[in-house]
């Protein structure tokens, strides 16, 4: 064999460098510093400035102007319709996230790839599209507009089209954080239930729901946030109709196009923290999903 | 089960179908002529033209931005990776009107790159700009577990068999991550391609210059021209699918040379 | 290459992982370091190919200071116990890497490369695996790959991290024999890690035994298990029967009987007499140091095992013996035990 073992001589080193200098496990001090400093700059530039922008500008006429500009009328219209379509939206893919991971996570089917891709869709799809295919199916022109409004029924432009909308936008938020959690945990639980003579009602309740209500939580507080704050879909078929079909981001617009900007500013501000405790309720749930979760042996 | 398969497709198939159904209301030359149109190809070129960029710009700053939260311990680490999700929190709208204000010419950026000659807002860069700001979460999110996660002793065989660091770093470090790279990347682009409420702000909205395509599409139904925009909407959809499905594939291809090792 | 090892003292945190170690390792040795987890056998085993740097001390490789290179200069071959095979590479190129990673003036052709990843993988005798990912490997197939990527850098020392801890127990043999065979072929001088004192003793021309960051002993594989020369080592290696003992005027008292042993110069106090479970004659009632009841008895193999209730210790104990097939024994005999082998270590030491 000749696997040789040369033992090629190494030249003496006239004097000893610094540990870290000859260390390939991590990056020179100057390399490091300029990551780190890039980093924090582009972060700083791209995502806190504009979140402390926000709230500048709202104040920036002082609190009273801020507070005048968010009692006015349409303002609490606005905060009003949104905290509406979010409650019903956030509702509806409740159950229906629920229901969708279930399937997913616990039976075999055919066709469960594709529902998987489904529920994806709405996140890779325009939001003015998804606005779009609303108005294709209510509008004057589209499927069953016309039908509904020989009937007068209002769907478009009105509450149940920026409901609709809002809905499709964030339908995946609670089925897809539940569906690896949901995984993850297998059906054995259930099954024992199920064994000791859990009806299917009462092992959902008691054995599915405590194993899940951290991500289910997550879920929900994630599609809430989006679900105040969508605005492209919304737009679409809101109609703009003021103090009536208006909602918080669709508000933020119309001041803004009209030069109010400190009142557009204050609205967006509401927004801003709706986001801001959003965040740090997702940091604090995740804690809590990670130690959930089931740990593995090593 | 059947109630879930029925919600869904009340809720998503229909819809879909219907926008494919209304396309089909154009004759093929009518679609033909909608889309290459001068300003519905301006329209699609710059939202995904841009988005491309603004991905790439996302790619490599979200991998410097994972490694320097991963790797390095600084003051306010925990701060800043909680930070990197602002983007995907915030309404749109408000990011626009924020990027906006921020980069007019009077804005707290806007002035001091206006006084170098650089215009942002209202130009193709403020579009780029916006796009930027949306994608940023999308890197960051999907490599950076992935490095959390990833091995020690693979840079450490890595050393031992003599690498450099930066030959570890590209030899090593990066092929493993990779398939999370194309993933975020391509989730940051078909966010980016899409966006409307942080971009149209920013934009200026000049047709053929700084008019995104799903602008034009809000354009098209205020006049009523359903069909036309359906036509762009259907366009887009196709386009994203396709790149999309172009990505995964390359992802696939990636991750099947790099399934786990026990 | 020979490698000495000199007042070695490694903390992290508050916790001491080597605690000022000595150690010489001679060209083409195969040496064992052995010892339980938390023992700091991997801390030294990495000090000395460069992942970590101890607090103190040194390391030198035939006379130069080793501790001035970074692993990457010292020419070391390291194994890990999870391989740590590149997921992204073909078998082929997890090799070739510290081939190809060389620097511009004296890498290697693509040709010599070639050449030389056939040679290794010929070594390792997978040389038709060269197109496989290493997810598609099995568990020993991947170990003897990562044997053979370490190989390829020509190391003056290879070192190996519990190279056989994550494979079940007959792969784990068969790698065993080979990695000896490996070594009497291509002769590197070569320390690898193990708690498992089986593999340790099979394998190793020498046996380092390690407990709480310092050497218990050094030697063959013979004299750590036929000459302990500590309490922790007897109990470590080989199964041992460990009786409380009182040294008192140079005779071994068990409880209240008076044992027929040699206190061979040890301290008086209390101590722990050290037994192998067949280093018992077992004799009729009376003439042995020891006495007690045979409690169960099972047979299978060479030998019997047998529980034996002493009747001397306290309220009894049980201590469980192997004996030849031919001694006739019954649950209920009352027998003398006869220790022709032991060892008496003070308490605490």
């Amino acid at each position: 064999m000749t696997i040789a073992t040369t033992t090629t001589p190494l030249p003496v080193a006239a004097k000893p460098v610094p540990l870290a200098k000859r260390d390939s496990r991590t990056e020179p001090r100057l390399v490091r510093g300029l990551i780190i400093g890039f980093a924090l700059t582009f972060l700083t530039v791209f995502v806190v400035l504009p979140l402390v922008l926000v709230f500048a500008q709202a104040f920036s006429k002082g609190v009273r102007f801020y507070l005048t500009s968010l009692a006015d009328p349409e303002a609490l219209a606005a905060i009003w319709l949104t905290l509406v379509t979010a409650v019903i939206s956030v509702g509806l893919n409740l159950i229906f996230g629920v229901a969708a991971a279930w399937a997913i996570a616990k039976f075999e089917f055919r066709g469960k790839t594709f529902l998987v891709t489904l529920i994806d869709l709405p996140f890779s799809v325009s939001p003015v599209i998804s606005g779009l295919v609303f108005v294709l199916l209510f509008g004057a022109q589209g499927f069953v507009g016309p039908w509904l409004m020989a009937h007068g029924i209002h769907i478009l432009f009105a509450v149940p089209a920026i409901v609709l909308a809002t809905t499709f936008v964030t339908f995946p938020f609670v089925a897809r954080e539940l569906i690896p959690l949901m995984q993850e945990q297998g059906s054995q639980e259930e099954e024992a239930a199920i064994s000791l003579g859990a009806r299917g009602w009462q092992t959902f309740v008691k054995v599915t729901l405590p194993n899940i209500k951290w991500g289910l939580l997550y879920g929900v507080l994630l599609c809430n946030a989006r679900a105040m704050g969508e605005f492209g879909a919304v737009s679409v078929v809101s109609g703009h109709i003021r103090g009536e079909t208006n909602t918080m981001p669709l508000l933020v617009e119309i001041l803004y196009n009209e030069y109010q900007l400190v009142a557009s500013f204050a609205i967006a501000s509401l927004l801003a923290l709706l986001a801001l405790v959003t965040l740090i309720a997702k940091t604090i749930l995740e804690s809590q999903i990670e130690e959930g979760r089931p740990h593995s042996d090593d | 089960m059947g109630l879930t398969l029925t919600w869904l497709s009340l809720l998503i198939l229909i819809p879909l179908a219907g926008l494919f159904v209304k396309t089909a209301e154009l004759s093929l030359s009518q679609f033909i002529d909608t889309v290459t149109s001068n300003r519905t190809l301006h329209a699609l070129q710059i939202s995904f033209g841009l988005a491309f960029a603004a991905a790439l710009v996302n790619l490599v700053a979200g991998l410097l931005i994972v490694w320097a939260l991963v790797r390095y311990r600084f003051p306010g680490r925990r701060i800043f990776d909680a930070i990197v999700d602002i983007p995907f929190a915030l309404p749109t709208a408000v990011a626009g009107i924020a990027l906006t204000t921020l980069f007019a010419q009077q804005g707290w950026l806007g002035a001091p790159l206006a006084a170098l000659g650089i215009k942002v807002a209202f130009t193709p860069l403020g579009i780029f700009v916006a796009m930027i700001f949306i994608g940023i979460p999308f890197v960051v999110r999907t490599v950076q577990p992935v490095l959390i996660d990833l091995d020690v002793e693979l840079e450490e065989a890595a050393a031992c068999l003599g690498a450099s660091r930066w030959q570890i770093i590209t030899r090593v470090i990066i092929p493993s991550l990779t398939p999370a790279i194309l993933t975020g990347f391509a989730l940051a682009f078909a966010r980016a391609v899409g966006e409307y409420g942080s971009v149209i702000f920013i934009a200026g909205n000049l047709p053929n210059v700084s008019e995104i395509a799903p602008l034009l599409i809000v354009i098209r139904l205020s006049e009523f021209r359903y069909a036309d925009a359906t036509a762009i909407a259907v366009v887009m959809l196709v386009a994203s699918f396709l790149i999309i499905f172009l990505l995964n594939r390359l992802q696939r291809w990636a991750q099947i040379r790099a399934l786990s090792v026990g | 290459m020979t490698i000495e090892v000199r007042n070695i003292i490694k903390r992290f945190g508050g916790f001491t992982a080597l605690d000022n170690v000595d150690l010489r390792v001679e060209t083409g040795e195969l040496l064992a370091l052995l010892g339980p987890s938390g023992s700091g056998k991997t801390t030294l085993l990495r000090i000395i190919a460069g992942l970590d740097w101890p607090d103190a001390g040194s390391v030198s490789f035939d006379g130069e200071d080793a501790l001035a290179r970074g692993a990457g200069e010292r020419h070391v071959g390291f194994v890990f116990q999870h391989y740590a095979l590149f997921r992204h590479m073909s078998v082929f190129e997890n090799v070739a890497f510290g081939l190809r990673v060389q620097p511009r003036a004296i890498r290697k052709s693509e040709a010599q490369i070639k050449a030389r990843v056939k040679d290794l993988l010929d070594l390792v005798q997978l040389d038709w695996l060269a197109d496989r990912y290493p997810s598609q490997l099995s568990g020993g197939q991947r170990q003897r790959i990562a044997l053979a990527r370490a190989l390829a850098i020509e190391p003056r020392i290879l070192l190996l991290d519990e190279p056989f801890g994550a494979l079940d127990a007959k792969v784990r043999k068969e790698l065993r024999k080979w990695l000896r065979t490996l070594h009497e072929e291509i002769h590197v001088t070569s320390i690898f890690v193990t708690h498992d004192q089986e593999e340790a003793l099979e394998v190793a021309n020498r046996v380092v035994v390690m407990d709480k960051g310092k050497i218990e002993q050094i030697g063959s594989p013979g004299d750590v298990y036929e000459e302990p020369a500590t309490a922790f080592v007897h109990g470590f290696i080989g199964e041992s029967i460990v009786l409380p003992v009182e040294i008192r005027d140079g005779r071994v008292r068990l409880g209240d009987r008076e044992l027929n042993l040699d206190s061979r110069d040890a301290r008086p106090g209390p101590s722990k007499l050290f037994i192998r479970r067949h280093d018992l004659a077992v004799g009729p009632s009376g003439a042995g140091a020891l006495e007690g009841a045979v409690k169960h008895v099972r047979a299978f193999g060479p030998t019997q095992r047998a529980d034996i209730l002493l009747s001397a210790v306290g309220e009894g104990t049980l201590i469980e013996i192997d004996a030849p097939r031919d001694r006739d024994l019954k649950p209920g005999d009352i027998v003398s035990l006869q220790p022709r082998r032991y060892r008496i270590f003070a308490e605490g030491a």
